[in-house]
């Protein structure tokens, strides 16, 4: 089935449900912003919101009261300290409780492997003698068949939704990224829909060194939102916005202020600066 | 100093794993003084990166230019770490410990309703227990320096001589843990974290003072060398080539 191209608004309308499990990916670059903004702005509830690396899009999400759940690797806002929504809701349960499964990035990034592999479980040397085995339940020992060695497994990752970020798309929504990929060519395959937001759609792909490429039979739906990315950078096409990301730590330490951020927000098409 | 020092600690040719903040800035020194050809590798993909200016974090574009590799996410710790290919896993913390075990995860003693949420693990948990060795960088107070780590995030001699043997963790762990006041390595025969040197200016007895235990000194406690001007140089341009805002 060929993928349909369509606006922003009307991709998270039709792809995210309250309730689903959905990962906007984005390893510092690329991160889909604008599409966590419209789910913002669409008001979606009780989420499981997952990513290796939760940033200022996450903090926002949080804040807003879209999450029930976070499953994660590293919070934090890059380059700055920390995500003052995130902790918000952790230590203080605002604006609602959020539940947390805390993984380590080799072992979230084995999850996503696993489900894009379409396997129960990832194997991998990891976690043995920390403290986070105790508190997360999808981390568990595995004897080597073959060996004996004891070892480590996590279980797939099931998403309803994957969201990520490319440089662009063609017309018949192949999508091509470059630059660091980080994860996101396995979360949309291990994701039962996914969305892609773009900075172009082009009349072909011209062949790019290292490019990571998603056929059209594999993404649900293409939208164009240029900028998209923005505050994090899309690789040739804009860099990265870092005063942004030093306001974001005033913006979010208050409550007052991160509520007037996200009703105008809410209200507008743009994200506010 | 601190800087400057844990750049010294990282011989050149040697593969790197760095992690972003003080790290990153003491590997990107130790590439423009004494150590040109260390090969930088960043967890968000970038094999090989040689940075003209410091990154702001981890994923920055520049990585990406002027590395020899870019990879996806899944493969720089299945391929390049978890095999033991890297020498050297550098790694900032909020809290280590006697044994040199980290915590980045949560302060106090409750996970679930913590004093202070800390980022977490991130690539900290398997860099600690992949890589060749690993060195530690971390400014040294009471509040960082503890008897007992809250929480886990990193193991670095568990609970003594034999732990890292008996759960498969295949580096040797932490030889070297650089402060603002000096030098810590681990005992060899207890695996206590020891005071073995002290930048210029400062003496045991503050290292002392800032660690949560009851510190040794190594018997020959060394002082570390001055800066010189060519590393200050260095730093300072370094500092000087953060992008703008």
């Amino acid at each position: 089935m060929r993928t349909r191209i369509v606006p922003l608004r009307t991709a998270i309308a039709e792809l995210v449900h309250d309730g689903d499990t959905v990962a906007l990916e984005g390893f510092t670059h690329l991160i889909p912003m604008a599409a966590g903004h419209e789910v913002m702005r669409q008001g979606r509830r009780d989420l499981t919101l997952v990513r290796m690396t939760p940033d200022i899009v996450y903090d926002q999400l949080i804040g807003a009261g879209c999450a029930r759940k976070l499953v994660f690797s590293w919070g934090g806002n890059p380059g700055v300290g920390s995500l003052h929504r995130f902790r918000d809701a952790i230590q203080n349960a605002w604006p609602e409780p959020l539940e947390i499964e805390e993984h380590s990035h080799a072992g979230l990034a084995n999850r996503y492997v696993a489900a894009a592999s379409g396997l129960p479980f990832a194997v991998m040397r990891g976690y043995r003698g920390t403290d986070l085995p105790e508190h997360t339940a999808t981390i568990a020992p595995i004897t080597c068949p073959f060996t004996g060695e004891q070892l480590t497994a996590v279980p797939a990752l099931e998403l309803d939704v994957a969201i990520v970020h490319a440089q662009r798309a063609d017309r018949e929504g192949n999508v091509q990224m470059w630059g660091l990929t980080g994860v996101q060519k396995e979360a949309v395959l291990a994701a039962k829909r996914s969305l892609v937001t773009v900075e172009e759609i082009v009349d072909e792909l011209e062949p790019r060194p290292n490019a990571v490429v998603l056929p059209n039979w594999v993404v649900t739906l293409v939208a164009e939102v240029p900028n998209g990315a923005h505050p994090s950078y899309a690789h040739d096409y804009y860099e990265r916005d870092n005063a942004y990301y030093r306001e974001w730590d005033a913006i979010s330490n208050d409550r007052n202020v991160f509520s007037a951020w996200l009703a105008e927000l809410r209200e507008g098409a743009r994200a506010p600066a | 100093m601190m800087t400057v020092a844990a750049a010294r600690a990282l011989p050149d040719g040697a593969a790197c794993f760095v992690g972003i903040g003080l790290p990153s800035k003491a590997a990107n020194l130790a590439r423009r003084t004494h150590a040109p050809d260390l090969v930088l590798i960043y967890e968000a993909g970038a094999i090989g990166a040689k940075p003209g200016r410091l990154p702001m974090s981890i994923g920055d574009g520049v990585l990406a230019e002027t590395a020899d590799s870019v990879v996806s996410v899944p493969e720089v710790f299945n391929y390049w770490l978890q095999p033991g290919r890297i020498a050297i896993g550098f790694l900032g913390a909020a809290q280590i410990d006697r044994f040199a075990n980290i915590n980045t995860t949560v302060i106090g003693p409750d996970y679930d309703h913590p004093k202070v949420r800390l980022p977490g693990a991130g690539g900290a948990p398997e860099i600690a227990a992949s890589c060749g060795e690993v060195v530690v960088i971390v400014r040294q107070t009471t509040r960082s320096f503890v008897e007992k780590v809250d929480f886990v995030t990193s193991v670095g001699y568990g609970s003594g001589p034999g732990d890292r043997e008996r759960l498969g963790l295949r580096g040797r762990g932490p030889v070297r843990v650089i402060t603002d006041l000096g030098v810590l390595e681990p005992d060899p025969e207890t695996c206590e974290l020891t005071l073995t040197a002290v930048h210029p200016g400062v003496d045991a007895e503050q290292a002392r003072a800032e660690t949560g235990w009851e510190l040794t000194v190594a018997g020959e406690l060394r002082t570390s060398p001055e800066p010189t001007t060519e590393e200050l140089e260095a730093l300072r341009e370094l500092e000087a080539s953060v992008l703008p805002a």
